[in-house]
């Protein structure tokens, strides 16, 4: 086929098409509104969420998870998008990793040793380890359905970047109900739970996020 | 590049509203520059200059898919040139060789004036005999015969509407025959 006429084909194939952008905000966002309603109905708060909100450890997890969640996912939207640098993002990406790390020092430093592994397992690292990933298969979907009207540098890169963010927005919801607080709880089984998220987001962006 | 970087972004920011005229006329100003870009490219290292015209092809056919990832606030040129890098890095990887490609290096060569146009190898042509007998016949239609969406559902007892749909599809197919090759 003559380029001529594939440029005639194409330009008959001229209707508007969807746009990535605003695509893939309300995707992230459908999907966060699914979860929330999931969570509030299915799961809850915790009793003492009224308590909790006043203390540093709880606001920083839950925080440092929705920080996250909007680092991943505008690098992820930068990611699909041909010719667009993100590196603002990847910087606010790289402060939770080290947020956390400064709030693990603290916590070793300030608190006596035999807590530690006690405030490590938790009470509840079961829990977090399934409930985050299942938190987040809302926003992972539509995140997903969203990314496959881009056009990504790295397949399986923006598709772990998408998972990223669909696992950070989980575990901002599971904070809410988790009664572990300790940053070296956080540090363990959330990065576990999330990162898992993360993979699966790499191994399906490499099949499904090809163009 | 800039003025016709501006032209272009013009173009296709009319064809985002609707406008397929200004569509079209994108496509026929956007190709001499990605043609150019491919043959550089293509001597650059070393591979056959009968690649360049299927490398075009591929390209225009991801520019087309993809056009609803060029966020309209900015430039299109870098847009432009980071699509064609990825399908020169597709194209070399099914060559079986690893190169970087700086993406200087491709918007650089966007500003060159391409004006003599090579014959495509047949990749294409291929790649269409695996569509349905029915997207075939619409494709040969449209882009071989030349003629319009409407006469096209009529000798095929179509609607306009199923026509576009069926056109749709099989450029998304071609373009995923692309991307298999590439594995």
């Amino acid at each position: 086929m003559k380029t001529d006429e594939l440029i005639e084909l194409l330009a008959h194939d001229a209707a508007p098409p969807r746009r990535f952008r605003p695509l893939f905000l309300a995707a992230i966002g459908g999907g966060t509104a699914i979860t929330a309603l999931s969570f509030f109905v299915l799961l809850g708060t915790r009793p003492d969420i009224a308590e909790a909100w006043e203390t540093t450890r709880f606001l920083f997890k839950v925080v440092a998870a929705i920080v996250l969640a909007v680092a991943a996912g505008g690098l992820a939207l930068a990611y699909g998008q041909p010719g667009v640098f993100s590196n603002r993002w990847r910087w606010l990406l790289l402060a939770v990793p080290v947020a956390l790390f400064a709030a693990v020092f603290i916590e070793l430093v300030t608190l006596p040793e035999k807590t530690w592994a006690v405030r490590a397992i938790g009470q509840n690292a079961r829990h977090c380890m399934v409930l985050i990933p299942l938190l987040s298969i809302a926003p992972f979907v539509c995140a997903f359905y969203a990314m496959r009207h881009s056009a990504p540098e790295n397949p399986g890169v923006a598709g772990a970047t998408a998972g990223l963010a669909a696992g950070a927005i989980g575990a901002a919801f599971y904070a809410l109900n988790c009664p572990d607080d300790s940053p070296l709880f956080v540090a363990i089984w959330y990065t576990i739970a999330i990162a898992a998220v993360s993979g699966a987001g790499y191994l399906l962006g490499r099949r499904l996020l090809r163009w | 590049m800039s003025l016709r970087e501006e032209q272009l972004a013009g173009l296709m920011r009319a064809a985002m509203s609707g406008d397929a005229g200004a569509y079209r006329q994108f496509l026929f100003d956007v190709t001499p520059h990605l043609r150019s870009i491919a043959r550089n490219r293509c001597r650059a290292w070393g591979v056959a200059e009968a690649e360049t015209e299927d490398i075009v092809q591929e390209v225009l056919l991801a520019v087309h898919l993809k056009r609803g990832t060029w966020d309209q606030s900015r430039p299109i040129g870098p847009w432009l040139a980071a699509i064609t890098r990825n399908k020169l890095i597709d194209m070399i990887r099914r060559n079986g060789r690893h190169v970087a490609i700086p993406i200087e290096d491709v918007m650089a060569t966007l500003q060159a004036e391409e004006p003599a146009s090579w014959l495509p190898k047949h990749e294409l042509e291929n790649m269409l005999k695996r569509l349905r007998n029915k997207q075939q016949e619409i494709v040969r239609a449209i882009s071989v015969e030349g003629i319009s969406v409407r006469e096209t559902a009529a000798r095929l007892n179509m609607t306009e509407g199923a026509v576009r749909v069926s056109l749709h599809r099989a450029l998304q197919m071609l373009a995923a025959l692309y991307g298999s090759k590439t594995q």
